[in-house]
């Protein structure tokens, strides 16, 4: 039943090592592990292992090595880059057995995880404890520590308290042959070694199998205040962005929403938007009491000053409540306008947000393809969503060429390819544009030397 | 329509409804079936995948397909919480119909399917025999929840702590019902569904203590037959458009303001699966949609319509509500149950994940009983940890899980309908 390049005595060893129950290699169950978040085609695997303990998995790794078969770690399969489509087959390694939150260290101010914990998870359980771990991607729900390190995800309090990569504080992984690396440490300084755990944030499971993660964690806002204002012009909303941060506020979310998903989300909950607003700021800080009240205030002030019309504070949980449902309805109410959406997270300097969402639309234009924009415009990370039909082949092919074009738009603005979504197979043939192939020779010859067989994650990202 | 291809070319017609799925696996954080095996051909999105994938004949192996399918409760939890709006029921629904197409339905269903649950009263006079019987099989478990197990080793009943079949079931003790509205100048139609007609009587009773308490007329119409839910669930079109041609004629020309049900898996059957899936040939389409639009839940009825009495607290004892997944998920009713038990005088204890699925889902307690009551034991987790006295719910599938939850653990907790605590105070 396996495929090709899998050897049905590899299969044997597997299920002698996690037991027959966690192999897969039916049809149906190999099928299930060939797609991802990202709209692209789906390829199968030879077999799908599902590790029980951490020991357990670094074995799986040396047997993979072993037999020259590529492996693809998989913690949820939400990643919108096609990381963990198996490209060129191979086993198909599954952490959601490795679900462990080993450790909550309320003294040092750290987590030590397993790679399969899911992240909304281990936010509350840290939270229960009256600390913060601040990441928190649109998916936090399903998605893992694991892959969140191995995409470096970011989420919507990016701005002021950064992404997943400002978090880790080390790392346990394998090599190809299996055996623990250790990066980082427990304290809060270390410069022991190269500094592994930078090197394999946003490593898209191509230089190790991450075991266990020791995260930062920090003491939870004492309060915080959120508003939406409303602007008659993209310009506006994008200065009033700069002016908040030339202020010297650093506010917790500071998000954009374009006409057209001011109008989609509206006419999906009937909220009571402004569907005329040329775009919409969705803002919120947080901090000490005295300190957001102060902040508040500035916030509205300069929103005003900048030419919002309206700027609604909202007054109690109920209001702030609505103010981020706005937000948090722009994908699903994007996503039920068409059949297929596909997710950009093109990122450029904040100063350019209003030349980047000019070129948004001239190549929704140019391309004849309904792009809604939304994003994290406090960090210049903005998610064009194009909604498509992937049936439609002549159109995707236009949806081909048009994320292309947003993507040289992108870096013509010293911008970069992806803001938070990793480059897997999605973006790979951009990747030169942006870095040039000196660079790529570089990321090649890296990881040539810790992956000979080239079997960690192949035909991704490098 | 035994070849692959054929199966194929039927399920091209799921093709605009399955393409909506945009695979971002939200439906992980939600299905109870995934919760418990991890396995993505557990959740929605892999379910969908592979039915796309046996329709693009990129999949040779319709026997996994069908049994993944079967593996789901059925719950609606996914849908309700899909971000791309996925109408993932009904892609459940006429998927398993047209795998039941190519299987051909087995012939143990089609004799219950179109046999017994089609004709009332062989079913009726079956459950007259089984509950004399009964005794000569079970014997007592849990005396509070009056529960039984089995003495033999019965593969369908396997360790389950079951509610026997009344000793005389509803429509036994009623007879048909045909009363002009009181006071409040409405009538109701009371459908009772099987599972209390033949399992909770009193829960009947209690409705109809309910109803005449509040001066509604009440019209109960002898040999209903089932809302069909269970046989539409295992594709059996034909076998379900007879059941609700059967139920149409009973109801079409009752004069009443709405058809009330205390089954939460009755009121979604009628109110969105009969319109959906009706398929046959008789011509009661508009019948059929203007009784869609009547049929309430019996607490949706009691408290937006007849202005519920208010009790004193009763002191002490507290109550815990489960919101039956089609209640919650396929009509969004989770107030008015909950308004109904402080009319009461209950002191309502919520309990954590109260909108969770019990894990009975109809046939699926049946053939994936281990699963189900994984999923099951963290609601019954949940249900203790309230520290209520009593649970309470509004579809007796969902007691019946329950009861055997809780007898398996001697938890010494009542099940009880709301409305049988409703009607206690009456
Ligand atoms: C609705 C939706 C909203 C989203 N919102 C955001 C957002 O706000 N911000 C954001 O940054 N992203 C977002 N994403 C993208 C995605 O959720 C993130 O990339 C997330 O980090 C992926 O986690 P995962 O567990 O699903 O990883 P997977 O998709 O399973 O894997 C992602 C990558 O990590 C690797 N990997 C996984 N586990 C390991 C391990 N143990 N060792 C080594 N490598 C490993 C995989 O090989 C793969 O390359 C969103 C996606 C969706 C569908
Ligand atoms: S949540 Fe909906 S769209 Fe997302 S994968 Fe599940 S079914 Fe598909
Ligand atoms: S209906 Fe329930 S069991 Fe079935 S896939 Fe959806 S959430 Fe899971
Ligand atoms: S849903 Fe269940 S209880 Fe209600 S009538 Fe149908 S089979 Fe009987």
């Amino acid at each position: 039943m396996a495929q090709p390049n899998i050897q049905d005595s590899l299969v044997r060893d597997f299920a002698a090592l996690v037991g027959a129950e966690f192999v897969m290699t039916g049809e149906a169950d190999r099928y299930a592990y060939s797609y991802d978040a990202a709209a692209l085609p789906p390829v199968m695997p030879g077999c799908v292992v599902r590790p029980g303990s951490t020991e357990e998995l670094g074995r799986v790794v040396s047997l993979c090595n072993h037999h020259g078969v590529p492996l693809i770690v998989r913690g949820a399969g939400t990643n919108l880059s096609g990381g963990t489509i198996p490209q060129h087959g191979g086993v198909v390694v599954l952490t959601n057995r490795l679900t462990r939150i080993v450790e909550i260290n309320e003294e040092d101010l750290y987590a030590v995880v397993e790679p399969g914990v899911i992240t909304a998870r281990l936010a509350a359980e840290v939270a229960k404890r009256g600390l913060f771990y601040p990441p928190d991607p649109g998916s936090q729900t399903v998605s893992t520590i694991g892959g969140n390190v191995a995409e470096n995800a970011g989420g919507l309090r990016g701005l002021k308290y950064g992404v997943t990569k400002d978090y880790v504080m080390g790392v346990e992984f394998f090599d190809v042959e299996g055996q623990l690396i250790k990066g980082g440490s427990k304290t809060v300084k270390c410069v022991t070694g190269l500094n592994l755990p930078g090197l394999m944030v946003g490593s898209e499971g191509a230089l190790g199998v991450f075991s266990r993660i020791t995260l930062r964690l920090i003491p939870p806002p004492q309060s915080a205040r959120s508003m939406m204002a409303v602007f008659a012009s993209i310009r506006a909303a994008s200065e009033t962005v700069a002016a908040i941060i030339a202020a010297k506020i650093l506010p917790a979310t500071l998000e954009l929403m374009d006409n057209f998903t001011i109008r989609t989300v509206e006419s999906f909950r009937r909220a009571g938007l402004p569907t005329e607003a040329a775009a919409l700021l969705l803002i919120e800080v947080d901090g000490h009491p005295a300190q957001v009240a102060d902040d508040a205030v500035k916030v509205e002030q300069i929103c005003r000053e900048n030419g919002s019309e309206t700027v609604t504070v909202a007054r109690n949980a109920e209001e702030r409540n609505a103010i981020w449902q706005a937000r948090r309805d722009a994908l699903p109410a994007l996503a039920k306008l068409k059949p297929t959406c596909v997710l950009e997270d093109a990122t450029v300097p904040r100063s350019r947000i209003p030349a980047m969402i000019q070129a948004l639309q001239e190549i929704s234009r140019e391309y004849r393809l309904p792009i809604g924009t939304f994003g994290h415009a406090g960090d210049g990370n903005l998610h064009p969503t194009i909604l498509t039909d992937r049936r439609d082949k002549e159109e995707m092919e236009r949806v081909e060429r048009a994320v292309a074009a947003i993507f040289e738009r992108a870096v013509a603005l010293d911008g970069t390819l992806s803001g938070e979504h990793g480059i897997g197979i999605a973006k790979a043939r951009f990747l030169e544009q942006e870095v040039g192939a000196a660079t790529i020779g570089y990321n090649q010859r890296l990881k040539a030397a810790v992956d000979p067989k080239n079997i960690l994650n192949p035909g991704k990202m490098v | 329509m035994a070849d692959l291809h054929g199966l194929a070319q039927a399920l091209k017609q799921l093709d605009d409804q399955l393409v909506n799925c945009m695979r971002c696996g939200m439906c992980q954080a939600v299905c109870p079936v995934f919760a418990q095996t991890g396995r993505e051909t557990d959740v929605t999105r892999g379910k969908l995948a592979l039915l796309e994938g046996l329709a693009d004949e990129l999949l040779k192996d319709p026997d996994a397909v069908n049994d993944t399918l079967n593996r789901c409760l059925m719950c609606g939890t996914c849908q309700a919480n899909c971000p791309s709006g996925v109408k993932v029921l009904d892609i459940f629904f006429q998927a398993r119909a047209i795998l039941t197409g190519y299987y051909g339905l087995s012939p143990v269903k089609k004799a219950i399917f179109r046999g017994m649950l089609a004709n009332p009263r062989l079913f009726n006079a079956l459950s007259f025999i089984g509950a004399r019987f009964q005794f000569l099989f079970t014997k007592k478990a849990d005396e509070l929840l009056g529960s039984s197990c089995a003495r033999f080793q019965a593969p369908l009943i396997a360790d389950r702590h079951f509610n026997t079949l009344a000793a005389t079931s509803l429509h036994a003790r009623t007879g048909s019902l045909n009363t002009p509205a009181g006071t409040s100048g409405l009538r109701a139609a009371f459908f009772p569904g099987c599972v209390v007609d033949k399992m909770y009587p009193s829960v009947g009773l209690a409705v109809i203590k309910a109803l005449n308490h509040h001066g509604v007329g009440v019209y109960l119409p002898a040999n209903q037959a089932c809302c069909g839910i269970p046989v539409l669930s295992s594709g059996d079109r034909q076998g379900f458009n007879r059941l609700v041609e059967q139920n149409v004629k009973l109801f079409a020309d009752a004069d009443c303001t709405a058809l009330v049900t205390p089954c939460a898996s009755c009121t979604a059957t009628i109110k969105e699966l009969w319109p959906e899936f009706y398929d046959g040939s008789a011509d009661i389409g508009a019948e059929l949609r203007r009784l869609a639009e009547k049929t309430m839940d019996i607490s949706e009825f009691l408290v937006d319509r007849c202005g519920v009495a208010v009790f004193e607290p009763v002191p002490g004892a507290s109550v815990t509500y489960h919101d039956p997944c089609h209640l919650k998920n396929s009509l969004g009713i989770t107030r008015q149950p909950r308004q109904l038990l402080e009319s009461a005088g209950a002191h309502l204890q919520e309990m954590e994940d109260a909108g969770t699925c019990c894990g009975c889902g109809g046939t699926f307690n049946i053939y994936h009983y281990e699963t189900s009551k994984k999923i099951g034991s963290h609601k019954a987790d949940c249900i203790v940890a309230s520290g209520a006295s009593t649970v309470t719910t509004s579809c007796p599938a969902c007691m019946m899980q329950i009861t055997d939850l809780l007898s398996r653990r001697q938890s010494g907790i009542g099940v009880r309908h709301v409305v049988e605590v409703y009607a206690d105070r009456l």
